[in-house]
């Protein structure tokens, strides 16, 4: 158990050295940070609305995620198995099941940071008006929680594959059908008996709740499951690689 | 310890190793022997537990290694092929990060990842990222790295590849040091290499594993092994090779140079076995009967070289033969 534990803290450590010792973290923080503030201020028009939320911050986030968060996940393993270091990361004590965690908590750890870089806005909607505090902290949870499954999907498609392309690519079309399956423009298409058991695949209505400040188990177990699903294939996949 | 056992891997259809069974004991080194693509890299891939084996066993330190692997790996260091490291990473943190790996901690961390920096001379590039580094520095951070838990048994894929020649005969006297107290198996394609630091080797071609025996073993069945060769005072080199194949053992002669003085003549025994080696005494005797001096007089003991063609099937022949 302490060498389970000892094992995924050194690899979550070392995976997010190497996030900060290449450009890849700084660009997208600073990617992060201006397109949720553009999109609050001058898309969402922040300031015309006059409510003290910040609805129209989080609104945007899943659609955000959808091109950075696969930009962060796309190297994790495509570049572990292009460089060859797999072969070595392997045939060390260390288990597939540490090693997906590990990175799985590194990048997670990584985009926790960047949301709580977004902390001024909190600020400034506290200093203009009288936000309902509560509900902006289930939204930041239901935020990283999105963040979490595109994340796991994304290291899925990168355990596939040696082309970190590829694998962002592949991930980028999962997560747009996570977020469509449940968004009102494409389920209104649908005929009805179909667009509840697509709807059921969507990560919206599970952010949805979460956005009015409600906490519900159902949402939670849904992140969850995703994300534990992806990790378990990721396992999978690589140790079907590995069997040649 | 290291023990293989009827160890086969199938690449879908394609029979990468085909039945090896072999063991390395504590204090020995093996040499692991073959033509490129002939299995070796896939072999030391099943025993490191990277590759499941299609069949057949593992053990390492009486573990096997597809029911206890991350036991197993404890007790092995491995220095894959190529290489690999993470390109990002400073040596002194991709060290601590193995050292980590095996839960070193404190003075014991310190002072393991300074033994290997040592060793592998590489105390004054500790600050450079690895891709950066030169190829065999890169080597040397592997290696360091498979050296650093101390482990009991080491796999070394080509240790000496892309380094210099000084830096090649500083590894192989490391390798040689260490031998006393560990099992190692390594893999290479530099016969002097073997001859130099294995205290046995295997040759493995298309998958099987052909032979097994010491360096010293192995040369001597190769088909040069027992050849005299011997320099006469002569002028006539004709005379002297026909009263030379009058030798009985000897199966033909050939004239190897000739000039105004001397020749200098090969005789190949008619014997294959121990027998052979006794030529030179009978080539002797001949040659003071005859009232002949000579200059050069010696059994060749075989080379690796000639064994090492002989037993395998080289790529134009497989072409010529398909």
């Amino acid at each position: 158990m302490n060498r389970t534990f000892s094992n995924i803290k050194t690899i979550a450590k070392r995976e997010l050295a190497s996030y900060f010792n290449s450009p890849v973290a700084y660009i997208f923080l600073i990617i992060f940070l201006v397109l949720t503030a553009f999109f609050t201020f001058n898309v969402s028009a922040f300031f015309e609305r006059n409510e003290a939320s910040l609805s129209s911050f989080f609104t945007w986030h899943p659609w955000l995620y959808l091109v950075l968060v696969p930009a962060i996940g796309m190297r994790q393993w495509a570049e572990e198995r292009r460089s060859g270091t797999i072969e070595m990361l392997f045939t060390l004590p260390v288990t597939a099941a540490q090693a997906i965690f590990g990175k799985f908590f590194a990048g997670w750890i990584f985009l926790g940071l960047a949301l709580i870089l977004t902390f001024p806005m909190v600020i400034t909607v506290n200093y203009l008006g009288n936000p309902d505090n509560g509900v902006i902290l289930t939204g930041y949870i239901g935020s990283f929680l999105v963040a979490g499954v595109y994340l796991a999907i994304t290291i899925l498609t990168s355990a596939f594959t040696r082309s970190q392309i590829v694998s962002f690519i592949t991930s980028v079309v999962i997560c747009l059908f996570l977020v469509l399956a449940g968004w009102p423009p494409v389920t209104r298409v649908l005929p009805p008996w179909l667009d509840s058991i697509v709807a059921k695949f969507s990560v919206m209505p599970h952010y949805q709740t979460l956005q009015r400040g409600m906490v519900d188990v159902q949402d939670l177990f849904f992140f969850v499951s995703v994300m534990a699903f992806a990790l378990f294939a990721t396992g999978v996949v690589l140790r079907s690689r590995r069997a040649g | 310890m290291i023990q293989v056992q009827n160890l086969v891997k199938w690449y879908g259809p394609l029979l990468a190793v085909d039945d090896v069974s072999f063991d390395v004991q504590k204090g020995e080194v093996l040499g692991f022997l073959g033509p490129n693509g002939a299995g070796k890299s896939t072999t030391m891939r099943m025993i490191t537990g990277f590759l499941p084996a299609s069949s057949g066993t593992v053990h390492v330190e009486n573990l096997d290694i597809s029911e206890h692997g991350t036991q197993a790996r404890a007790q092995i260091g491995y220095l894959p092929e190529n290489a690999p490291a993470y390109p990002e990473m400073s040596v002194q943190a991709f060290l601590e990060f193995i050292a980590d790996i095996h839960l070193l901690q404190g003075k014991a961390r310190d002072k393991a990842i300074e033994r290997v920096m040592e060793i592998c001379h590489l105390s004054n590039i500790r600050h450079q990222t690895i891709d950066t580094l030169s190829k065999g520095y890169r080597r040397r951070t592997c290696l360091a790295q498979s050296m650093l838990a101390d482990s009991p048994n080491l796999v070394l894929d080509e240790p000496t590849e892309g380094l210099d020649p000084n830096q090649k005969r500083e590894v192989r006297k490391l390798i040689r040091n260490m031998a006393h107290d560990k099992a190692i198996i390594l893999s290479t394609h530099i016969l002097e290499e073997v001859q130099a630091i294995c205290d046995r080797l295997i040759i493995i071609d298309q998958g099987k594993l052909i032979c097994n025996g010491t360096p010293d073993e192995l040369c001597r069945r190769s088909s040069d092994a027992g050849t005299v060769t011997v320099g006469v005072k002569t002028q006539d080199s004709d005379q002297i090779r026909a009263k030379l194949e009058a030798i009985s053992g000897v199966k033909n002669v050939t004239v190897l140079t000739k000039d105004q003085e001397t020749a200098t003549l090969t005789l190949q025994p008619s014997a294959s076995d121990e027998t052979r080696f006794q030529l030179a005494d009978a080539v002797a005797e001949k040659l003071s009967e005859e009232n002949l001096t000579y200059n050069e007089l010696h059994t060749s003991t075989g080379s690796l070289e000639t064994f090492f063609q002989e037993v395998t099937v080289s790529e134009t022949e497989q072409e010529n033969a398909a």
